[in-house]
């Protein structure tokens, strides 16, 4: 909530900031007081609240399916296996029409991102004072719990998803018939760099695309959120103006954290089952 | 904004997730429901096999039930017209043996009413000899007249 001596400028900075532990640069390894000592602290810091808040609804997701795992009976299933059941078949089945390989690490890696995805995005509904106001009162300044509005969450999945797609193009083309397709097509052979500066922007565009997809959406979730609650700090008009537009956000948001989460599972085994595809013509 | 290590981070917890859920939930949840729609699929062909088999013994029963009603049928017939014709046999034995007593019966009064006539006739013989005797007084020889005599008897 902006409080008097906090600006909206401030508050927003504040909403929009992570959690940095990292190395100053005199040496000494600490949690920046500010948005400035986080950027001073370079590419060695580390985002302590996204990534724990990450790990945290990964491991959400990792033993509630495990529990159901365990327990899962091929008799009548109880109400919550019948709904992780659900999920797995409906990500399964899609996956399984796209990518119609031999590889059973596809079809768990799907549901797998669909789920943490949807998790994380699933923060963005917490109001975004609750859990800030609270580590705040712990002592902790900054906390963002939508780890999906992290770039670095979303692009380093992202970048797991581009080695994979290197590895298995290589792993089923082998190095020469990965390079061969990249420098190939579109132009005939002996435009062969032409192609191959084309296709290499095309397979670096997919990670791109992929996390700063999510990213982008998620964020700018988020920042509206943050905006909205400004209008709480404002008269009894706009605070009830506020409560609705808050609502209204977040029922929309509903959707979007779905369909992102959706689009960024889908999206991981279209690239798949492209690095996996050898056929000759495309 | 800042691109840090936590991209990386990032990355290793993207790789142990997706490799925890491959090798930790993804067999066991799989093979739960693999096993149930096996037994559900099992389930719905055994009740298609039971109803197409069901609706064979129908088809048996109504086959045989028809059949058993045909045999009773005929055998009723043939019952009948059995009966039917042991009736008109006894009638008609019944009919020859009352025609045959009767024609019997017929013969013995014809029988009994000849020889009361002949003995009829031999007593009026004998009474118009003795009356002639007595008319005539005289023995009328019997050997004599006994054309005559035997003409009269018979025209009695």
């Amino acid at each position: 909530m902006a409080t008097g001596e906090v600006t909206s400028a401030e508050y927003i900075e504040h909403h929009l900031s992570n959690l940095t532990y990292g190395r100053m640069p005199d040496g000494t390894w600490q949690f920046a007081h500010n948005p400035a000592e986080a950027a001073e602290m370079g590419f060695w810091a580390i985002h302590v609240d996204s990534f724990a808040w990450s790990l945290g609804l990964g491991l959400v997701f990792l033993l509630t399916f495990g529990i159901v795992a365990r327990r899962a009976t091929s008799g009548v299933p109880g109400m919550f296996q019948c709904a992780i059941e659900m999920i797995v078949e409906m990500i399964e089945e899609i996956a399984r029409d796209i990518f119609t390989y031999k590889n059973d690490y596809i079809a768990p890696m799907a549901v797998t991102v669909f789920v943490w995805v949807f998790l994380m995005n699933l923060m963005d509904l917490v109001p975004v004072d609750w859990i800030p106001h609270l580590a705040t009162l712990l002592g902790i300044h900054y906390m963002r719990i939508v780890p999906t509005t992290d770039v670095n969450v979303t692009m380093g999945m992202a970048l797991f998803v581009f080695a994979m797609i290197l590895f298995f193009s290589v792993w089923k083309k082998g190095v020469g018939g990965f390079l061969a397709e990249l420098s190939f097509h579109p132009f005939p052979k002996f435009l062969a760099p032409l192609n191959f500066v084309l296709e290499a922007v095309t397979l670096l565009t997919k990670p791109l695309s992929l996390g700063l997809r999510l990213f982008g959406n998620l964020y700018a979730g988020e920042l509206i959120f943050v905006l909205i609650c400004l209008l709480f700090s404002g008269g009894i008009v706009l605070t009830l103006s506020g409560v609705v537009l808050q609502w209204a956000w977040a029922a929309f948001h509903v959707l979007i954290i779905t369909l992102q989460a959706f689009i960024f599972s889908i999206l991981t085994v279209v690239y798949m089952s492209q690095a996996y595809d050898t056929g000759e013509d495309h | 904004m800042n691109i840090n290590i936590t991209i990386l981070w990032s990355s290793i917890a993207f790789f142990i997730f997706t490799w925890s859920c491959w090798y930790f939930i993804w067999p066991p949840l799989v093979n739960a429901i693999r096993t149930r729609q096996q037994t559900i699929a099992d389930g719905i062909e055994n009740a298609e096999t039971a109803a197409r088999d069901l609706a064979q013994a129908e088809q048996q029963a109504d086959e045989i039930t028809k059949n058993a009603r045909q045999e009773a049928q005929t055998i009723l017939d043939q019952a009948r017209s059995q009966a039917s014709s042991m009736v008109e046999a006894a009638k008609s034995e019944a009919r020859e043996e009352g025609e045959r007593l009767k024609a019997a019966g017929v013969a013995e009064i014809e029988q009994e009413a000849n020889r009361i006539r002949e003995a009829l006739r031999s007593d009026v013989a004998a009474l118009a000899v003795q009356g002639a005797e007595k008319i005539l007084e005289s023995d009328i020889d019997g050997d004599k007249h006994r054309e005559m005599l035997d003409k009269l008897a018979a025209e009695l």
